[in-house]
C-alpha cells in the first residue's frame, strides 16, 4: 500500500502528479481530494465502480474540467489546470475516449494524418503537405493497428473494435508522453482484447500509460499496478492480487 | 471526400467532379449571357433580355452567399441563422458608395448629403460616411465590416464554446438586433427606406444595359473565384480539420487543434464572402434596406444549402439557383402558395433529403456502383460489403 | 347593500334641508318665500311640472325644492335643465329631456324615463334659465353630485372641482367631506377644498390650503403648489407670506419624492406585466426546448393560433363577449396543443437528436402556419375585443393608476406558471415526463410509453403557447406575424434563465421585462431592445447555459 498523500513533493520523474483534487457538480462531489502519481514510463490501471470519478479524473487531467481545488502537475512542473485541451494535447498528453471517437466522415488515413504530431496552427494547415517521412509514419501505425487494408475507408464504416484501434493509433501517432486510455477493451472480442493489451504493453516504457478499465481479465493481462477509485478518491493501490484481496475493495465491490 | 492528396497542385479542383461541371457551366454562363444580350439583336429569339441578365446576376449573388454558408455549415457544423446580416452589411457598404456617387443629382440637390439626410435636416455628413466616395475604400469596407463583425462575434462565441442551437439562436438575435437598429432613422443609413435611387458606379450609369451586363459578368467571375478558393480550403488539411470539428469537436481538441481558431477563421472568411455577395447584389437590384437583415431571409439561405446538398460546395450553389428560380416563378404565378412551398421544402428536405439534391444523386450513383461491384462479386462468388456512406449527423 | 347606502344618503340629505336654506339665503334673497313653500307637502312630480313657468322666481323655488327633495331623479332633472335640454311638450305639458338630432328632438319623459319619440322643435317649449338660476343650479348640482350614492359620481364631482376650482363650492365641499366615508374620494374632496383655499385672499386660509393639500398624490396638487410658488419677473415670490412659501416648498419636495416612488412602482408594474407576457410566451418553449431539447421555431405560431382562436370564439359568441375569454382559454389550449401534437408526431419525432434539423423543419412549419392563417383570415390584422371587465384602469391614487388588462395578465401568468409547476411536480404525467427527460431508455424499460409522453409534452408546451396567445390578443393586434415578434424574445428568456429550469424562465422573463421598462426612458424602446439583445449575446458568452443552468456530466449528453 502506498497511497499518496499531499506531503509528497513532485519530482521530474513523476510524469503525472495529482494532489488533493476536488470537483463538484451542483453539490455532488465527483472527485474528493484525489491524489495520484504516475512515474515516467509506467503503466497504471485504474478501476472503480460507476461514479467513482474515473472519467472526471481524465477530464481534469486533459483540461476539460477545472478542479475546485488541488494541483495537477505534468512532468513535475507544468501546472495543467492553467491550460486548455489543445495546449495539454500539444504538451504531450493523449486521450482516448470511453466511447470510441474518430472522425467518421474522414478516411482512416485522414484520421491518422490529423492526429500526426506536428504544428497544429490554422495557417500551417492551409498550406500543409505531407512529407514522405510522415506518410511512412502513418503506414507504420496502420500496420500496428492492423488497419492497412482499410486505409481509404471512411472511419464511420469501421467496426466497433476497429474504431477503438484507430483511436489508439491516433493516440500513438500523436507521440504523447502520457496516454490516457478510457476503456479500450469495451465491446471487443476476447482475441481483440488480448491484442489490445499487448499493444498497450508494447508502448509502455517509451510512454507512460494510464488505463481505465472494467474488464478484470484485461487488467490482468496488462500486468501493471492498479489504483482503485471510490467516491472520488483513491481507495487502494498496488498489484492486482493485493488489491483484489484488500478488504475495503471487496466491501465496495460486493457491498457490505 | 478526397483521400491522400498528392500530385499536381490543382488536384483539389480536378478531383471535384461536380464542382468541375459547375465551374464550366458558370464560365459558359458568364461569357454567353453578355454575348446574347449585347451582340444578339433584340428581335432574335436568342436575345437574352436585360431583365433576365439582372435576375441571373441576382441568383449568382445568392449562389455566392450559399457557398459562404455551406463552408461553415456543411464543413464545420456552424449553423448561422444570421448570415443575412453580413450580406446586408456588405450591401450597405456598397450602397453608401453608390449614394455618394449621386452627388448633387438627388431630389434636394445637396452635393454632400444624401437625400434622406437632407430630409432629416442633417447639416453634415456623419463620420462613418467619410471615405465612401472612394470606390477602393468602399470595397475594403465591403470585406472589412462583415469580417470584423464576424471576428468580434466569433471570437466571443467560439472562445466560450457556444455551439449548436445556442449559436444558431444568438446569430439570429444578432441579425434581429441589427435589423431593429438599421430601421432607426438616426442610425444614418436611411431608416426604413434604406439606400436607393442610385445613379452610377465607377462613372457608368446603372441604367445602361452594358453596366448591368458587366455587373452580371463580375458576379460570375467572383463566384467562380470564390468557389475555387473554398474548394481549395475544404480540400486542404484545414478543410479536414473543419470536418473533424464538425464530427467530433472534443476529439479534435484532444488532438491538439485549437478549435476556436479554426472556427473563427472560417467564420470570418464566410462573412467576408457573404459581404462581397451583398456588395454585388445591391447595384444589380438598385436598393438595400433593413429588410435584408430580417431573420427570415437568413434562414432562407439555409434552405438553399439544404436543398442543394449540405457539405457539397457545388450543391449549395445549385440549391441557391434552383430555389430562387422557383421563388421567382411561384411568387409571380401563385403568390399564395409560395410560403407553403418554402415551408414544405424545409420540412421535406430535413426529413427525406438530408444530403440534398446533390447528395441524393451521389447516393444513387453509389448504389448503382455497388450493384455493379456486387454483380462482379457474385460472379467470383465472393461477398463484398456495400460501400459505406458518410455520416450526415450534425 | 345598495338600498342601505341610498337610504343613508337620503337620510343625510334630509338633514341638509335645514342647513341649505341658510346657505342659499346668502346667494338669493328671494328664497324667503321658499321656506313657506317647503312647509307645504312637497310633491316631486308637481315641482318638476312647475318648472314650466315663465317666472324665474318660481322656477328658482322649484329648483330649490327639487334639489332638496332627496329624490333619486333630482339630478336627472337638473342636469338637462342646466344644459338647456329640458322642454315641455306643448300639447301635453309633459316635462321631457330633448336631445337634438338633425332637425328633430329625441324626447324622453323625464319622470317616467319613457321614450316618447322624435318631435319637431315647434312642438316643444324650452324651459329657459337665466344666469342667476344657472349659478344656483351649478351649486345645487355639485352638492347633489358630491353626495350622490354612486362612488364614481362623487369622485368625478370632486375631480371636476379640482380641475376648475370655484370658491362658491367651498360650503358644499365642507359638508361633503364631513359625510364622506370612502377615503379616496374624501382625499380628492380635501384636495379640492385645499386648492380653492390656496387662491383665497386671506393669508390664514391660503396657509391652511397649502397645509391641507400637502403632498397628496394628485396631479393637480403639483400645479397648485407651483402656482403658490410663482415668481414675478424679478424673481420675487408673488406670495408675500414666507411661511406659506416654506410650506409650499416642503410640500412640493415631498410631492416630488412621492412622484418618484410611484413612478418606480409604475415602472416595476409595467416591467412585471411585460415580463408576464414574456413568461407566458416563453414557458411553453421552456418545456419543449428546456425539458425535451426540441427547438420549436413554430412556437410563435402556436401563440398566434391561440390569438386567432380567441378571435374565432368571439365571432361565434358575439353577444357574450364578456365571457368569451373563459371559452377562449381552453379552446386555444386545445387548438394549439393539437397542432403541437400533430407537429411532434408528424415531423419532430423523426428528428430527435438532430437539433439543427429540428430547428429547420419547425421553421418550415411556422411558414406554413403563417400562410395558412393568411389564407383563411386575410393578411390584415384582426380585432379582438377586450371585455368590459378588462378595460379601464384601477386608480390607486391620483399619481398611480394601473390598467386592468395588465393586472389580469400578471395574475393569469402566475396562475399558469403555478399550475404548470404543480402539473410537473404533483401529477403522474409530470412524473413520467420528468422520467423520460432524465433517462429515456430507463423510462421506456419501466413501461412508460415514451413516444406518447413526448407527444403530450410537446402538446402541453404548445397548448400553453396557445393560452399565451389569448392573453397577447388582449394587448396587441392579431395578425399572421404575431408569432414572429415573440419567438426571438422567448428564446432569449429561456436561454437567459437557463435551459431546463422553469424557475430560471420565470426569473429570465421578469428580469428582461423589468430591465426593458427601466431602460426605455433613457434609450427609447427600440434601442432598449437592441441593447438587451446585445447584452444577452454577451451574457451567453459568459454563461453559455444560462443563469440557472444544470451542471454536471449529464448536461452534455
Amino acid at each position: 500500500m502506498n497511497i499518496v498523500t499531499q506531503h509528497i513533493e513532485p519530482t521530474e520523474k513523476d510524469i503525472l502528479y495529482v494532489s488533493g483534487v476536488s470537483v463538484s457538480f451542483d453539490g455532488f462531489k465527483a472527485l474528493n481530494s484525489l491524489s495520484l502519481i504516475v512515474k515516467e514510463g509506467e503503466m497504471r490501471a485504474i478501476i472503480g465502480p460507476n461514479g467513482a470519478g474515473k472519467t472526471t479524473m481524465m477530464d481534469v487531467i486533459t483540461g476539460k474540467v477545472k478542479p475546485d481545488t488541488g494541483d495537477v502537475l505534468f512532468k513535475g512542473s507544468i501546472d495543467l489546470t492553467h491550460h486548455d485541451e489543445a495546449d495539454i494535447a500539444n504538451l504531450g498528453i493523449g486521450r482516448k475516449f470511453q466511447k470510441p471517437t474518430v472522425i467518421e466522415s474522414l478516411t482512416v488515413f485522414e484520421n491518422l494524418e490529423l492526429a500526426l504530431a506536428g504544428p497544429k496552427g490554422v495557417f500551417n494547415s492551409l498550406f500543409h503537405r505531407l512529407s514522405g517521412l510522415q506518410r511512412d509514419t502513418i503506414h507504420k501505425t496502420l500496420e500496428t493497428i492492423a488497419l492497412t487494408e482499410k486505409v481509404n475507408e471512411l472511419a464511420g464504416a469501421l467496426s466497433h473494435g476497429q474504431k477503438q484501434w484507430l483511436e489508439i493509433g491516433m493516440l500513438m501517432i500523436q507521440e504523447p508522453d502520457l496516454l490516457l486510455v478510457d476503456e479500450p477493451a469495451a465491446g471487443m472480442t476476447d482475441h481483440e482484447t488480448e491484442v489490445t493489451a499487448e499493444l498497450l504493453k508494447s508502448i509502455t516504457g517509451q510512454h507512460s500509460v494510464v488505463v481505465v478499465e472494467h474488464d478484470m481479465d484485461f487488467i490482468k493481462a496488462l500486468e501493471s499496478p492498479v489504483t482503485v477509485l471510490h467516491e472520488g478518491s483513491v481507495l487502494a493501490e498496488g498489484s492486482l492480487d493485493a488489491v483484489q484481496n484488500n478488504e475495503k475493495v471487496i466491501e465496495v465491490y460486493l457491498g457490505r | 471526400m478526397t483521400s491522400i492528396p498528392k500530385g499536381p497542385m490543382l488536384k483539389f479542383l480536378t478531383e471535384d467532379a461536380g464542382g468541375k461541371r459547375l465551374l464550366i457551366a458558370l464560365a459558359v454562363l458568364t461569357v454567353a449571357v453578355p454575348f446574347f444580350n449585347l451582340a444578339v439583336p433584340e428581335s432574335s429569339a436568342f436575345h437574352v433580355s436585360t431583365y433576365t441578365v439582372a435576375l441571373l446576376g441576382k441568383y449568382l449573388c445568392y449562389g455566392l452567399l450559399a457557398l459562404a454558408v455551406d463552408l461553415i455549415w456543411g464543413y464545420c457544423g456552424i449553423l448561422s441563422l444570421g448570415h443575412g446580416a453580413f450580406f446586408a452589411l456588405g450591401g450597405y457598404a456598397m450602397g453608401m458608395y453608390l449614394m455618394r456617387q449621386i452627388g448633387d443629382r438627388g431630389v434636394y440637390g445637396n452635393p454632400l448629403l444624401p437625400d434622406f439626410m437632407v430630409f432629416l435636416n442633417w447639416t453634415e455628413l456623419p463620420w462613418y460616411w467619410y471615405g465612401f466616395d472612394s470606390f477602393l475604400f468602399a470595397m475594403v469596407m465591403v470585406a472589412l465590416v462583415p469580417g470584423l463583425l464576424a471576428f468580434l462575434f466569433g471570437y466571443l462565441a467560439f472562445r466560450s464554446r457556444v455551439t449548436g442551437v445556442y449559436l444558431s439562436i444568438i446569430t439570429q438575435a444578432l441579425t434581429y438586433a441589427l435589423m431593429l437598429a438599421f430601421f432607426q432613422n438616426d442610425m444614418g443609413f436611411g431608416g426604413n427606406n434604406g439606400l436607393t435611387d442610385f445613379k452610377d458606379i465607377l462613372g457608368f450609369s446603372l441604367q445602361e444595359d452594358s453596366t448591368k451586363v458587366a455587373l452580371f459578368a463580375a458576379s460570375g467571375v467572383v463566384l467562380i473565384l470564390s468557389y475555387i478558393l473554398c474548394r481549395y480550403i475544404v480540400a486542404s488539411k484545414y478543410g479536414r480539420i473543419l470536418v473533424a470539428v464538425r464530427d467530433a469537436e472534443s476529439r479534435t481538441r484532444f488532438m491538439g487543434y485549437r478549435v476556436e481558431h479554426y472556427k473563427l477563421f472560417v467564420f470570418m472568411l464566410s462573412a467576408v464572402l457573404a459581404g462581397i455577395a451583398g456588395a454585388l447584389y445591391v447595384p444589380q437590384v438598385g436598393i438595400i434596406n433593413p429588410g435584408e437583415f430580417a431573420p427570415l431571409y437568413s434562414i432562407e439561405i439555409i434552405i438553399w444549402v439544404a436543398v442543394g446538398g449540405r457539405g457539397f460546395l457545388y450543391g449549395a450553389v445549385i440549391g441557391a439557383l434552383v430555389v430562387n428560380y422557383a421563388k421567382t416563378y411561384f411568387t409571380a404565378a401563385f403568390p399564395e402558395i409560395w410560403l407553403f412551398m418554402l415551408g414544405g421544402l424545409f420540412v421535406l428536405t430535413t426529413l427525406f433529403l438530408p444530403r440534398g439534391i446533390v447528395g441524393l444523386a451521389s447516393d444513387i450513383k453509389e448504389k448503382m456502383l455497388a450493384k455493379k461491384v456486387q454483380k462482379q462479386a457474385d460472379v467470383k462468388d465472393e461477398p463484398v460489403d456495400t460501400l459505406p456512406k458518410a455520416s450526415t449527423e450534425v | 347593500m345598495r338600498w342601505l347606502l341610498l337610504l343613508l344618503t337620503k337620510g343625510f340629505l334630509c338633514v341638509w334641508l335645514a342647513a341649505l336654506p341658510m346657505l342659499s339665503q346668502a346667494e338669493d334673497a328671494d328664497s324667503n318665500e321658499g321656506d313657506s313653500a317647503a312647509e307645504e307637502v312637497f310633491n316631486f312630480d308637481e315641482a318638476v311640472k312647475g318648472l314650466d313657468t315663465k317666472s324665474y322666481k318660481v322656477k328658482g323655488k322649484k329648483i330649490q325644492g327639487i334639489a332638496l327633495s332627496g329624490h333619486e331623479k333630482a339630478l336627472d332633472v337638473l342636469m338637462p335643465l342646466s344644459e338647456g335640454n329640458l322642454f315641455a311638450v306643448k300639447e301635453t305639458g309633459v316635462i321631457v329631456e330633448g336631445i337634438k338630432e338633425d332637425s328633430l328632438y329625441t324626447v324622453t319623459d323625464i319622470l317616467s324615463g319613457e321614450k316618447i319619440g322624435q318631435l319637431k322643435k315647434k312642438a316643444l317649449r324650452k324651459i329657459r334659465i337665466n344666469n342667476k338660476l344657472r349659478r344656483q343650479l351649478r351649486g345645487l348640482m355639485a352638492m347633489l353630485e358630491l353626495t350622490h350614492p354612486d362612488d364614481a359620481v362623487r369622485l368625478a364631482a370632486a375631480d371636476n372641482i379640482i380641475k376648475s376650482p370655484t370658491e362658491s363650492m367651498l360650503p358644499f365641499l365642507a359638508q361633503a367631506i364631513e359625510k364622506e366615508e370612502v377615503s379616496a374620494i374624501k382625499d380628492s374632496m380635501i384636495i379640492a377644498q385645499g386648492i380653492i383655499w390656496t387662491t383665497s385672499d386671506v393669508t390664514e386660509t391660503r396657509f391652511k390650503g397649502v397645509e391641507a393639500i400637502g403632498a397628496h398624490p394628485h396631479q393637480a396638487v403639483k400645479g397648485a403648489l407651483l402656482r403658490v410658488l410663482q415668481k414675478d419677473e424679478e424673481g420675487n415670490y408673488l406670495e408675500p407670506n414666507a411661511y406659506i412659501i416654506e410650506a409650499a416648498e416642503k410640500g412640493l419636495l415631498e410631492y416630488e419624492r412621492q412622484e418618484n416612488v410611484y413612478k418606480l412602482i409604475e415602472n416595476l408594474f409595467f416591467g412585471l406585466s411585460a415580463g408576464s407576457v414574456l413568461l407566458l410566451a416563453a414557458v411553453g418553449l421552456a418545456i419543449t426546448f428546456g425539458v425535451m431539447g426540441v427547438i420549436n421555431m413554430a412556437h410563435g405560431e402556436m401563440i398566434m393560433l391561440g390569438a386567432y382562436t380567441t378571435f374565432v370564439v368571439q365571432q361565434l359568441m358575439p353577444n357574450s363577449i364578456e365571457y368569451s375569454l373563459f371559452v377562449a382559454i381552453p379552446a386555444a389550449f386545445i387548438v394549439s396543443g393539437l397542432f403541437g401534437i400533430a407537429i411532434e408526431r408528424g415531423v419532430i419525432r423523426y428528428l430527435y437528436g438532430r437539433p439543427l434539423e429540428t430547428l429547420l423543419a419547425t421553421f418550415g412549419i411556422s411558414l406554413i402556419l403563417q400562410q395558412l392563417v393568411r389564407s383563411i383570415f386575410s393578411p390584415l390584422n384582426r380585432a379582438v375585443i377586450t371585455p368590459e371587465w378588462m378595460s379601464g384602469s384601477w386608480h390607486v391614487n391620483g399619481m398611480l393608476s394601473l390598467t386592468y388588462n395588465r393586472i389580469y395578465i400578471v395574475i393569469f401568468s402566475v396562475m399558469v406558471f403555478v399550475g404548470l409547476i404543480l402539473l410537473l411536480k404533483r401529477t403522474h404525467f409530470g412524473l413520467q415526463m420528468r422520467a423520460v427527460t432524465l433517462n429515456r431508455p430507463m423510462a421506456s424499460s419501466m413501461g412508460i410509453r415514451t413516444g406518447w409522453v413526448d407527444a403530450l409534452t410537446f402538446g402541453l408546451g404548445s397548448g400553453i403557447a396557445g393560452i399565451a396567445g389569448v392573453a397577447i390578443s388582449q394587448l396587441t393586434n392579431v395578425g399572421p406575424n404575431l408569432g414572429q415578434s415573440y419567438i426571438i424574445d422567448s428564446f432569449m428568456v429561456v436561454v437567459f434563465g437557463g435551459v431546463g429550469n422553469l424557475f430560471g424562465t420565470l426569473f429570465g422573463a421578469m428580469s428582461l421585462g423589468i430591465i426593458n421598462k427601466f431602460a426605455e426612458p433613457w434609450t427609447g424602446a427600440v434601442l432598449a431592445k437592441i441593447l438587451i439583445l446585445v447584452a444577452i449575446i454577451l451574457f451567453i458568452q459568459r454563461r453559455p447555459r444560462g443563469m440557472f443552468a444544470l451542471k454536471g456530466r449529464f448536461v452534455e449528453a
